[in-house]
Formats: structure tokens, C-alpha cells, sequence
């Protein structure tokens, strides 16, 4: 018996050795250890053993089918082992090879940009409202304190639908909008589109965008509009850039300024950008005009506010560098992909 | 405005400044200075020498050799190929090592261009002697300079002293930005007064008096102003025994400071009284002033007038005009007439300085088609005390150059007296604007500058007649700010309310649908808001179509700007096809952007404005592309529901047999399709296109950002397929309808798997198939529960003409 179980375990051992693959190794122990299997029916045969020796050879099977067991699963690990080595060698790529196209399109600079106004805002507590694009010319000009017949409404400015409507010249519009709606206090930014008859070249297109910002409450003052847009230049352009104030003059503030902010490029040393000033204007504002505010009703003994309007596609140039305005209007794929 | 740095310093006491420090101070103080040309930068060592003697050059016929008296015990030789040359002549001489603004071809060279001695043909030559343009100037400002040749002086001036300053060019001229609120900065002595200001110097205001003789101009003129609103006021004085003649030397050097070329004495005095002042002023030939009388009235509808330029304008009843006694003689305000121009032979004339009103002048000079310098001044509004304060200043050159003899006296019509305006000083009130501390007697001291004084009885500032900008309290903060300093004023934040920030809920759907597309591949584009009324016919759309019905824009751009666009696809095809022609391929773009639909014909009204969602494409993808697109953001924005497409919509510019529009709950909602191959032709576009267009407004009732979580299914679907013969006119939609329709409660989804048309099928016929899911929320379906709406759904296919496949 024992010498019979010796040899079995010989030809399990040989017949694992030999097994080519998992398939062929799975056969030896079905072939060995299966219901069907070699062992089994050696552990069948154990009726015809003595009782006193049947303990003794119980324990014999077991210790070889445990043997053969155990080398099966380590041959069979060792198997899966190098199969699997073996896929990994097989999938080896050559990473350098070219990504495939990102499939993403791109937002328009102008908007990014706006975006990022927005959201500078959005931060301070600005709503962000809208108007309309075709504007009585009572919103657009008259609640401005810029009454008929003011050199600004000057037909090589504006696009007149007839008389009393207009393509709006500039976002501010909707500022009278707001107002007379007498809520108080407004924060508020209106961005869009705005209008004016500029034949197109570089720097004009007769279709761009304003941002224009209003903010009324009581006790606001001119150093609040200092504080807001020097916070706002820092944030879009950067801590280190400083901002300048200048006189001007708009009919809806009073007092007005234009703002200037160190060239972006060179950092406020000079440069082709900037005309070697250094200085880049972004935009214009003043403390509201306080024939705006009775115009619409809000008593400016009580309430004061400060307005500024900014040029959306000046700051966008600007801040890509992107040398002629025409480019923000062909919408080629070439120029858009690069946002 | 352009003034020059000599000129200003003739009213400011002790000025004392570099070109750059004025420029950043005065732009500081609100007169922005746009730049500045300083004359003489680029010459260097340019000297006045007198030619003693000229000999022949020994080997060149075209060259002479000059002996220079240059102020100095030796004198200096210089060889020449000038022509203009003779001995006692004075000239600007460049030294060896000096430097001149040109090059021999008479280019401007930035930085100068260095003179050094040299040998011409063998004989040595010290320097160069200067034409006007080497030195940076033209005939144009210096018309006594030879077309070809040396400069030469025509007056003494000292040999060996800086010829540059002799010439004037050692000025700075500076262009500054005025705004339209200071007219009175219009003038070189309103600049002067606020760079005094800007410098904290003392401002010296020219004395103007001019008596003349002891005639009455009354006796010469009569002035009558029928029309006192648009004429506020005029006055005349009138000088004989004219002497014309070139202007002096110094009033051409100012007038060419502005640009203006130096003609004669009388209008050189004309023109410099207006660059001095901004009051423009006329000068009439008194003999040609019919019954001496000026009467200043409307023009007739229909008249026509010819100016002094020549051509004849054309008139109504809104321009004013400068009559005589029989005819009109000018357009007031603009130009004078060619009948009463001063001539070499005028021996009296008439001087006029006058206040029209400012908006009829910018209207009138509008309607004429003439802008002239005076036209520019007196559209802005002038200060109607400025007239007599210049037309004296005029007589005063006059009598100064010699140039005639002023008779005693001013005719002066004034109709609408323009008084001081006064504003109630308020500190605190300023304060309180302005976020500052300043004290009430700085604010004085500030206002005093730009000679806004204090009256302490009434506690007001008192505001000259030229200042037309101070009305209230907060035109004096401006003074006060700009003097103060406006970088002194402090940075704070707004204190107040909190306000809560944010963008409108129409904002965040556009924002997804930017995102959408942009997921989906398409980028961002822009394009105008108007279009040319061409678009319509290049669309296909036909003549009678309401989409024709635009809002016209009055004074467009061009027809090609003419009309505001009622339909987005002009833009989005015409950057396919700018795309398409500069070879990009596969190119998908989006716009967000308005349509203007005229809510009545004459637009009375403003037009209602529909944001456009538009996608157009060529390239990867198709029709079905499109509508994915389209279905992923209307799932976005929470239209979870069926999507409707309907074939049958008027779109001229699409592919007949592949156009939808998009419904939603039984509206429409958009439209997508194939681009018309007529319409992709006319755009020049050489691949199939397809756009699709979601009209915002009309989803916006439907918009929900609200989700709730459902539940992951736990209990197992059960499937089934249905394949069916059914006639190619039945589209997958009306399938799709039944399923939904006879489904039942747990039929859970269902999706299209194959779809053929083809020779093994019955003619007339496709076959189509469909994957079914059952699933039940809450339990294991029973059998029953599948076969029952399976059946229902079996029945009504039938009802289309559909054979089932067993």
C-alpha cells in the first residue's frame, strides 16, 4: 500500500511538472484528486484494508494528497505568476507616443475674462444684472444727465433705431433701470453688449462689451471708490499692481476719474505696450452725479454712490496680449483653442 | 488743445519745470496731457554765423567754400552745395560734433543725426550749414525758409548765439486732452491758469485795453440781432488805414505751436487770439458791408451761400447767418462769406467776436456738412464775457503791429447777460463725498487757484462766467480733489448693508449651457448683433417671411450693419465658413447671443430680445451629433422629459429631409438640422454642416435645478426584445410614443438596438428593434406583469402597419 502511494504521488509530482499551463495543470488534479481521481479511489479501496491498519493508511493518503495538493497550488501560483508577467510584458507601450485630441472646446477670452470680473464682484456683494440691448434713449443718455442735444449723443457715436431708441452706448444704461426700481442699497454690475458707430480696425469694433458697476448706499465716498477698484485691479491683475487716479469728466459723475493701472507687461517700467508710460487706462468712474440720483428718485442729501464703467475687450487684450480686437469676432478655431 | 511751454510761462509767474513734470502734474489736476514734442531735442550745437566770404570750390562746379563769422576771432570754413547763398547772408550752422534732426533726405531721425568735420573734394569743411527741415521744422511754419537750400535769417540776431533758440525751437509743445465740461481750457490762457494752479503759482492775466482814436465805431457800423437766442451776444469794433503784412516773428513761431500757418497780419491775429483764448473772431472787409449795418438773423429754407473756402452750402431756416443791409456775408459761426473776405487791398474792416448758441452751431455746422476750428470752439458753448475781453485783445495787436488804426468805441450787442454762478460752501458735504478730512480753509485756498473765490457774507464760492461746470456742491468737490490731490484721498472699503451678491437664475442656465457645449466639444464664438438685410436672401428666406420684419438701425455702418438680426445664423455660418477657408478642420462653434424680434412695424416700441443658444458644426459628427449635444443640455438644466423632434417646420435654410424642431411639452422649443447644401454653398462652406439653435426664453419655464435621489434599483430587471417589419414612413418616434405610452408602471427604459432598410427586407418596409427593461421598484416582477404591457404594446404597434418578428 504504501509503496502504491508512494508511486502515486511519483506520477502526480511528474504529471504536475509536465502540465503545460493552468487548463493542463487543473486535468492532473482532477485526474489525481478528482471524485473520479486516483487517490480518491485509493481511499475508496479502504474497505478492503484492515480495520487495525486503516488509521495508518487514512493517514499516508492524506499526507499525499495533501503533498500533492500543496505543490499543485504552488505550481499553479507560480504559473499565474508568469502568465501574468508575461501580459504586462506583452501590453508594454511607448508613452510617447501622441495624446488623443482633447475633445473639450473653449470659452470665448472675453467671457473668461468677464467671468472672472464677475466673480471679483460677486465677492463684494455685487448683483449681476442685465438690460436691454436696444434702449430707450431716455435710459441710455437722459437719466445720465446727458439731456438732447449734448455733443455725446452726436450721431457718429450713437446708432439710433429712431428718436426715442437706440443701440445702447454703454452699459450704464441699466443703472437708471435699477434705480428707479427704489430698492436700496444697490451693488450692482451690469455687463453686455453696448454699441457705437466705430468703423472696425485694431482697437474699435462698433459692437463690444461694458461692464459697468453701481454702487448706492448712504455715506459712500470717493476713497470707497478707490478702495473697491484698487482691490478689484489686484485681484485681476495681481497684488503688486498699482492703480492711478486721474481727473476726467462724464456727465453722470461728478467728481469723475480714469483710472490707470502699472502695465501689466513691463510691470510699470515702460514698454512698446504701453507707450513707455508704463500705465495702462482700464476704465472710467466718479461718484454719482447727483442729477442721476434725483432723476430717478433717490435723494442725494441722503444716499450717494459711486459708478465706473469698464471696457470688457480693452482688459481682455490686455491681459492675453492679444494684439488686434478683430480676432475676438473671426471665431477662428486656431485663435479660441488657445483659452 | 495744443499750447506750447514758452507760451504758458508768459502767464505763470516763476514756472519753472521739465517737459515730464508737467506733463504728470497738470494730468494729475485733470488737464491730461496726451504728449509733448520738444523742438529742439534732437539739435545740439547749432549756432548763428554769418557767411564773410564765398569762393568756388577748386575741383566741383557745384560746390562753394564759405568763410563763417560764427561770433568768434577766427572764422570757420564750411563747404556747400546750396544754392540759395550769398555773402552777408546769416544762417544756422551745426558745429563738428553738434547734432540736427535729418538726414540729407530729409528724414527725421530719432535721437539726431551727428555733424562731424570732413573733406568735399579735397577741401576741408567744418560743420554744415541748416535747412529748415535739418532742424526739425517745415516751410509750412516757416514760410520765409527756400524751398532748397540754407536757411536765412531775415532779422538780426546775434552771430554765434543758439540759432535753435533764435528759431523758437527751443519750446516743448504739449497736446492736451480737454474735456468737454472746460471751454475755457480751450484757450492757451485757461491752460496756463490751471497749470498755475497745478504749480501753486501766480497766474498773470494779459492786460487787455485798447481806446483807440477818437472816432465811435457807432459812426462806422450798425448791429442788429434779430434772433436773440441763438445770438447771445456780438461785438464789433473797426480798425482803418489797414497796413497788411506778414505777421512778426514771434506770433508765427505761437501760431505754429498750434499748427496754424502764418498767412498775414490780420488773420495771424484772428488766429492767435483764438488760440490764446478759444473765442473764435471774424474779420470782414468793411467796404463790402452793405448800408453799414450788421444784422444777424436765420437763413431762409432753400437758401444756398457760398464761404470764403468757394463752395456753395446749402441753408435753412435754422442756421444762423452775419447779414449786411442787402445780403448775408457769413454763416455765423462757422465761415465767413466769399463776398466780404479781407483782401491785400482792404482798407478797413470790421472786427466781429461773438456768442452763438452753442447746440444750434454743432447742429447747424452738422446739417451744412462744415466743421471749421470755430464751428469745434463754439459748439461747446462759449462764455459770452469772452468776446469783448478778446476783440479788445485784438485792436491791442493791431495797434502793437502796427498793423492799422482801431477806431474809439465797441458796438455790443448783448442778449443774454451769462452772470457768476455761486455754490453754497459746505466742508462737511465735501468731506462726506470725497471720504477725506480736509480743512475749510484749504478748500479756499485750493478754489482760489482757478480763481473760485470765497464771498464770506453768504458763505458761497463764487465761480467766474467761465466756469459753466460749477452748479452744486459736488463740482466743488471735484476742485477740491483735484488741487488736494486725488491719490491723497484715503482707500477704504464701502461699510454699510451687507448686500448678497450673485448672478440672475437666466445667467446660470446660459452658464450651463456654455459648459454643455464646451464639454461637447464646440468652442465659444462672437459675432455682431447686426447684419446685413442680404442674410435673408443668402438663408433661402423667402420674400414674404415674418423674420424680414426687422428693426432697422437709422445711421448704420454700411448696409452691411444695417438691420438687428432675427435670426442667429448669419454669424455662427459666417465663422464656420472664415473657418472652413483658412483650412481648420472639424470645427464645432457655439454662440450665446441676442436676436431682436420687433414686437410692431414702425418699431415703436423696444423689439423683444431672445437669447440664442446656437451650435453649428462641420467636419466629425452629424445630425445625430448635434442632437445629442442639444439633449445633454436640456437634460442639464432639468427637461428630464421626452424630447420631442418635428420634421415638419419651415426652415428654408435647412436639408428638407433632415430638419426638426425640438418640442418640449408640445413646444417648440428650438430647431436642428443639416444645413441647406444652397445655403452651405452661399457660405462657402465645402462640407455638410448642421446647426442647432434652443431658444432660452422658451425653455426657461421648464429650467430645474432641484434633484432628488431615488434609489439604486434592488431588485433584478427583466428584459425583452421586440423586433418588428414596419413601414419606412413610420418614424422611430411614433415607436417610441407607443412604447411610452403602453408601457405601463414598470416598464423602466427602453432603447433602439437595429435598425435596417435594405434588399433582404419587403419593399417599402425597414425593420426595426427594440430592447424593453422591466424592473419593479419594490419587488421581483411576476411574469404576467411583463407579457401584459408587452402585449398592449404589441397591439398598438400593429395598429402603425408594424409585422412582428416572432
Amino acid at each position: 500500500m504504501k509503496d502504491k502511494l508512494q508511486k502515486i504521488k511519483d506520477d502526480a509530482v511528474a504529471a504536475i511538472k509536465a502540465s503545460e499551463g493552468l487548463g493542463a495543470l487543473n486535468d492532473v488534479r482532477v485526474n489525481f484528486l478528482g471524485k473520479k481521481g486516483v487517490l480518491t479511489s485509493v481511499l475508496k479501496g479502504m474497505k478492503d484494508v484492515a480495520p487495525e491498519d486503516r488509521p495508518a493508511v487514512g493517514q499516508m493518503v492524506n499526507e499525499a494528497r495533501e503533498a500533492i495538493e500543496n505543490l499543485i497550488e504552488d505550481t499553479k501560483k507560480k504559473m499565474e505568476a508568469a502568465e501574468l508577467e508575461k501580459q504586462l510584458e506583452d501590453e508594454v507601450i511607448d508613452v510617447t507616443l501622441p495624446a488623443k485630441k482633447s475633445i473639450c472646446g473653449h470659452r470665448h477670452p472675453n467671457i473668461i475674462t468677464l467671468e472672472e470680473v464677475e466673480n471679483i464682484f460677486i465677492g463684494m456683494g455685487y448683483e449681476v444684472v442685465e438690460g436691454p440691448e436696444v434702449e430707450y434713449d431716455y435710459y441710455n443718455f437722459e437719466a445720465l444727465n446727458i439731456p438732447a442735444n449734448h455733443p455725446a449723443k452726436d450721431e457718429q457715436d450713437t446708432f439710433y433705431i429712431n428718436d426715442k431708441i437706440v443701440l445702447r452706448t454703454q452699459t450704464s444704461s441699466v443703472q437708471a433701470r435699477i434705480m428707479e426700481q427704489g430698492k436700496l442699497p444697490i451693488r450692482i454690475l451690469s455687463p453686455g453688449r453696448a454699441f457705437r458707430s466705430d468703423e472696425v480696425d485694431a482697437t474699435h469694433s462698433p459692437s463690444f462689451h461694458q461692464i459697468e458697476g453701481l454702487v448706492i448706499d448712504k455715506g459712500i465716498t470717493f476713497a470707497d471708490l478707490k478702495g473697491t477698484l484698487e482691490e478689484f485691479a489686484k485681484k485681476l491683475y495681481g497684488e503688486d499692481t498699482k492703480v492711478k487716479f486721474r481727473p476726467h469728466h462724464f456727465p453722470f459723475t461728478e467728481p469723475s476719474a480714469e483710472v490707470d493701472v502699472t502695465c501689466f507687461k513691463c510691470k510699470g517700467k515702460g514698454c512698446r505696450f504701453c507707450k513707455n508710460s508704463g500705465w495702462v487706462e482700464i476704465l472710467g468712474c466718479g461718484m454719482v452725479h447727483p442729477n442721476v440720483l434725483r432723476m430717478s428718485g433717490i435723494d442725494p442729501e441722503v444716499y450717494q454712490g459711486f459708478a465706473f464703467g469698464v471696457g470688457l475687450e480693452r482688459i481682455t487684450l490686455f491681459k492675453y496680449e492679444i494684439d488686434d480686437m478683430r480676432l475676438l469676432y473671426e471665431n477662428d478655431t486656431r485663435f479660441l483653442r488657445q483659452f | 488743445m495744443n499750447a506750447s511751454l514758452s507760451w504758458i510761462k508768459q502767464y505763470v509767474k516763476d514756472l519753472d519745470i521739465t517737459a515730464e513734470e508737467y506733463k504728470d502734474s497738470v494730468t494729475l489736476t485733470g488737464t491730461m496731457v496726451e504728449g509733448y514734442e520738444d523742438l529742439g531735442a534732437d539739435l545740439e550745437n547749432i549756432v548763428v554765423g554769418r557767411i564773410e566770404k564765398i569762393e568756388r570750390h577748386p575741383d566741383a562746379d557745384k560746390l562753394i567754400v564759405c568763410q563763417l563769422n560764427i561770433g568768434k576771432p577766427e572764422t570757420l570754413q564750411i563747404v556747400t552745395g546750396a544754392p540759395n547763398l550769398k555773402e552777408g547772408d546769416v544762417v544756422p550752422v551745426v558745429l563738428d560734433g553738434g547734432k540736427v534732426a535729418c538726414n540729407h533726405d530729409r528724414e527725421r531721425v530719432k535721437g539726431g543725426v551727428k555733424i562731424k568735420k570732413g573733406k568735399l573734394r579735397g577741401v576741408e569743411s567744418f560743420g554744415m550749414m541748416c535747412s529748415i527741415e535739418e532742424l526739425g521744422a517745415s516751410r509750412d511754419m516757416y514760410p520765409e525758409a527756400p524751398e532748397d537750400g540754407v536757411y536765412v535769417f531775415q532779422r538780426e540776431v546775434p552771430l554765434g548765439s543758439d540759432a535753435a533758440e533764435a528759431l523758437g525751437l527751443r519750446d516743448v509743445i504739449f497736446e492736451h486732452e480737454i474735456t468737454s465740461n472746460r471751454v475755457d481750457c480751450y484757450g492757451v490762457v485757461g491752460i496756463a491758469r490751471e497749470a498755475a494752479a497745478t504749480f501753486n503759482k501766480e497766474f498773470v492775466y494779459p492786460p487787455v485795453e485798447c481806446k483807440g482814436n477818437d472816432e465811435k465805431a457807432s459812426d462806422y457800423i450798425k448791429v442788429t440781432t434779430e434772433d436773440t437766442k441763438l445770438c447771445r451776444r456780438y461785438c464789433a469794433r473797426v480798425v482803418k488805414n489797414l497796413k497788411i503784412e506778414p505777421s512778426p516773428v514771434w506770433m508765427q513761431r505761437r501760431l505754429a505751436s498750434q499748427g496754424i500757418r502764418p498767412i498775414n497780419n490780420i488773420v495771424d491775429i484772428t488766429n492767435y487770439i483764438m488760440a490764446e483764448f478759444g473765442q473764435p473772431m471774424h474779420a470782414f472787409d468793411l467796404a463790402t458791408v452793405a448800408g453799414s449795418q450788421i444784422i444777424v438773423k436765420r437763413a431762409k429754407d432753400g437758401d444756398k451761400f457760398t464761404t470764403l473756402d468757394g463752395q456753395e452750402r446749402n441753408l435753412d431756416s435754422d442756421v444762423l447767418m452775419i447779414c449786411d443791409g442787402e445780403k448775408p456775408i457769413g454763416i455765423a459761426g462757422i465761415m465767413g462769406g466769399e463776398n466780404s473776405m479781407i483782401t491785400e487791398d482792404a482798407k478797413t474792416l470790421l472786427f466781429e467776436a461773438a456768442c452763438f448758441d452753442g447746440t444750434n452751431i454743432r447742429l447747424s455746422s452738422k446739417r451744412i456738412g462744415l466743421r471749421t476750428d470755430a464751428s469745434a470752439k463754439f459748439e461747446k458753448g462759449l462764455d459770452p464775457n469772452l468776446t469783448l475781453e478778446a476783440l479788445n485783445s485784438a485792436c491791442q495787436l493791431i495797434e502793437y503791429l502796427g498793423a492799422g488804426e482801431v477806431v474809439g468805441g465797441v458796438v455790443d450787442v448783448y442778449n443774454d447777460k451769462a452772470e457768476e454762478s455761486r455754490v453754497k460752501l459746505d466742508p462737511d458735504k465735501i468731506n462726506g463725498l470725497l471720504g477725506t478730512d480736509i480743512s475749510k480753509e484749504d478748500m479756499i485756498a485750493y478754489m482760489k487757484r482757478v480763481d473760485l473765490t470765497f464771498d464770506e457774507k453768504t458763505g458761497e464760492i463764487v465761480a467766474p462766467s467761465w466756469r459753466q461746470d460749477i452748479h452744486e456742491s459736488a463740482d466743488l468737490a471735484e476742485e477740491v480733489a483735484r488741487f488736494y490731490g486725488y491719490d491723497k484721498i484715503p482707500t477704504t472699503l464701502p461699510k454699510g448693508e451687507a448686500t448678497m451678491g450673485g448672478i440672475s437664475f437666466k445667467m446660470k442656465v446660459e452658464k450651463t449651457a456654455r459648459d454643455v457645449a464646451e464639454y461637447c466639444g464646440f468652442s465659444q464664438g462672437m459675432t455682431y448683433s447686426f447684419e446685413s438685410p442680404k442674410v435673408f436672401d443668402k438663408l433661402l428666406i423667402p420674400a414674404d417671411s415674418k423674420l424680414r420684419e426687422v428693426v432697422p438701425i437709422q445711421n448704420p455702418l454700411g448696409e452691411d450693419y444695417s438691420i438687428m438680426r432675427t435670426l442667429p445664423l448669419h454669424g455662427i455660418l459666417t465663422s464656420l465658413s472664415n473657418n472652413y477657408n483658412r483650412r481648420n478642420k472639424d470645427v464645432k462653434l457655439y454662440e450665446l447671443a441676442n436676436v431682436y424680434i420687433p414686437k410692431a412695424l414702425p418699431v415703436m416700441e423696444l423689439p423683444d430680445e431672445r437669447m440664442q443658444f446656437t451650435l453649428g458644426m462641420y467636419g466629425e459628427g452629424d445630425f445625430f451629433t448635434m442632437k445629442g449635444v442639444i439633449e445633454e443640455f436640456l437634460e442639464k438644466v432639468g427637461l428630464v422629459d421626452k424630447i420631442g423632434y418635428n420634421p415638419e417646420t419651415e426652415k428654408p435654410f435647412l436639408h428638407p429631409g433632415r430638419k426638426a424642431d425640438i418640442i418640449y411639452k408640445g413646444k417648440v422649443i428650438g430647431y436642428l438640422g443639416e444645413v441647406h447644401p444652397l445655403v452651405c454653398k452661399n457660405y462657402e462652406i465645402g462640407e455638410k454642416a448642421y446647426i442647432g439653435v434652443v431658444d432660452m426664453p422658451a425653455i426657461m419655464d421648464y429650467v430645474n435645478y432641484t434633484r432628488r435621489y431615488e434609489g439604486i434599483p434592488k431588485f433584478p430587471a427583466v428584459t425583452r426584445d421586440i423586433s418588428m417589419m414596419i413601414p419606412k414612413s413610420v418614424m422611430v418616434g411614433a415607436i417610441e410614443e407607443v412604447i411610452e405610452k403602453k408601457g405601463g408602471a414598470h416598464m423602466e427604459s427602453y432603447a433602439l438596438f437595429d435598425i435596417y432598410e435594405g434588399s433582404q427586407i419587403k419593399e417599402g418596409f425597414k425593420s426595426v428593434a427594440y430592447t424593453i427593461t422591466f424592473r419593479g421598484k419594490d419587488k421581483t416582477l411576476e411574469e404576467a406583469e411583463i407579457t401584459k404591457p408587452m402585449e398592449k404594446i404589441v397591439a398598438a404597434l400593429e395598429g402603425l402597419g408594424a409585422e412582428l418578428r416572432k
